[in-house]
């Protein structure tokens, strides 16, 4: 299952027109402890690189942006009791929400891991 | 702006990977194995903090004649040797120059603990008050470890003597520590039991290896102190108080002594007599967000104030905060509403402090 990433540090993998959203290692890192994440509704539909949800950590506040255009059709309701989620597996487990993709075509707006990590380096 | 200074263990910091950052210009630890980690060790087992960013002074010389005892809001000649006090130094104005803490070392001594980013200030409006009597800024010389926590008491005694468990709460004792002059102290910042110790500056590093071998210790940095201190509503100076406060709008009347002189009483009496503009109110938030430095508060739609402090609180489970409020805001129960260009947050105004639980006074 092909990853890709935003330059706003948010993840997103693709199955069966499903695309699986969270923030990636390297944000939850940078946050620090995660104490609060604001989902989005069931139903929202969103465009890409606009706010899907916002996030929370004892040193910032900071908003997470959808990858991908869409309806949002699931979210991660296990971070409303445990967003430490986020630290603790911020690529799986801590995943956000789920969006029905709109437009396939858009991925070629993201980053692949490769070019990510490249991107990463540019940023030390 | 100066360089910033670093204490006698910024090299133990760097080994231990802790994130630094500048506070009250000098490169301070944040954080080392992450903020609610360390918050949770302090108040469960043992926390050590470097705090040899914070000021010292020493006083010799005749508390009355010299002009001390008008100095602070509160008195010193009145403090018994072995104990300590706390409360303000202000101008005019009745506006707060610092919160600091006054040990009596001896009739004729005492010293006085600042906070690091006033340390300048402090001591010139200090010098010019005095008359007479030798006053030292002790800061460079002085190191200070702070160990907070339910289990700090056991750990000092094992490793620094019996005596340490016998301080009751805001005395102290002078003692050997690592075979050199030492004070150690029942006071802190994080409402839990703990203690501070004070010894020369070139002994900070073997202590903070003696008292990090007890595998009940880590260290913790002002990350976490934050949150403890917010928690038990603890004021941090620069951001809830200031020279704009006074220890009236600050709700902080308890530490002033009105019976005695002091620079800035007239302005308090007036203001006692006249009422205040703006009152702190402590709120505690309806969600798991966290109100920040400088976000607005309403009350019934209106704009009554500004967040002066917010954290998430691991032990309540919800964001807290205080800040200050027109004075028909501050009241038990009220709701306000927290806000800032992209978040909102529902609370409600209670009482400080906000976590009861801490071994403070056990």
């Amino acid at each position: 299952m092909e990853t890709y990433f935003t330059k706003e540090h948010e993840w997103v993998k693709i199955k069966e027109g499903v695309a699986a959203v969270g923030i990636s290692e390297y944000a939850a890192h940078q946050l620090g402890d995660v104490t609060f994440v604001e989902l989005p509704q069931v139903g929202k539909s969103v465009k890409q690189f606009e706010v899907l949800a916002a996030i929370e950590s004892v040193k910032a506040a900071s908003d997470i942006y959808a990858p991908v255009s869409g309806t949002v059709t699931r979210v991660n309701e296990a971070l409303n009791d445990r967003p430490e989620i986020v630290n603790e597996a911020a690529e799986d487990a801590g995943w956000v929400a789920w969006i029905e993709m709109a437009d396939p075509a858009e991925l070629k707006n993201l980053m692949t891991r490769e070019q990510y990590d490249d991107y990463l380096k540019g940023l030390e | 702006m100066e360089p910033l200074k670093s204490t006698p263990l910024s090299a133990e910091h760097e080994k231990l990977k802790a994130l630094m950052a500048p506070f009250g210009g000098w490169q301070m630890p944040i954080q080392y194995e992450g903020i609610i980690a360390e918050h949770r060790w302090c108040r469960e087992k043992a926390a050590l903090f470097d705090i040899c960013h914070m000021g010292e002074f020493l006083f010799r010389g005749d508390i009355v004649a010299s002009g001390l005892e008008e100095v602070f809001t509160f008195s010193v000649a009145s403090i018994p040797v072995g104990r300590s006090r706390y409360g303000f130094l202000l101008n005019d104005a009745g506006g707060i120059i610092d919160d600091l803490i006054v040990f009596r070392l001896a009739p004729d001594e005492a010293m006085v603990v600042v906070n690091a980013a006033t340390i300048d200030k402090d001591f010139a409006a200090i010098s010019a008050r005095l008359s007479e009597g030798e006053f030292r800024n002790i800061t460079a010389e002085t190191g200070k470890l702070d160990l907070q926590g339910p289990l700090s008491r056991d750990v000092l005694a094992g490793a620094l003597g019996p005596e340490i468990a016998a301080i009751p709460y805001f005395k102290f004792i002078r003692t050997q520590v690592l075979g050199v002059d030492a004070i150690v102290s029942r006071t802190g910042y994080t409402g839990e039991l703990g203690y501070e110790i004070f010894l020369p500056a070139e002994k900070t590093v073997e202590l903070w290896h003696r008292l990090l071998e007890d595998p009940r210790v880590r260290p913790a940095g002002l990350g976490a102190r934050d949150v403890l201190r917010l928690e038990v509503g603890y004021s941090l100076y620069g951001s809830d108080i200031d020279e704009t406060t006074t220890p009236i709008e600050a709700g902080l009347e308890a530490f002033v002594n009105f019976d005695k002189g002091f620079v800035g009483k007239e302005a308090l009496l007036k203001q006692r007599a006249g009422g205040v503009m703006r009152t702190k109110v402590a709120f505690q938030v309806g969600s798991r967000r966290s109100p920040r430095h400088d976000y607005e508060i309403l009350f019934e739609g209106e704009r009554v104030g500004t967040v002066t402090s917010g954290v998430f609180s691991p032990k309540l489970g919800c964001g807290i905060g205080i800040g200050f409020v027109k004075p028909e805001a501050a009241v038990l129960g009220a709701p306000l509403t927290i806000r800032q260009e992209k978040v909102s947050m529902e609370a409600t105004v209670v009482e400080l402090p906000f976590y009861r639980g801490g071994s403070l006074r056990s």
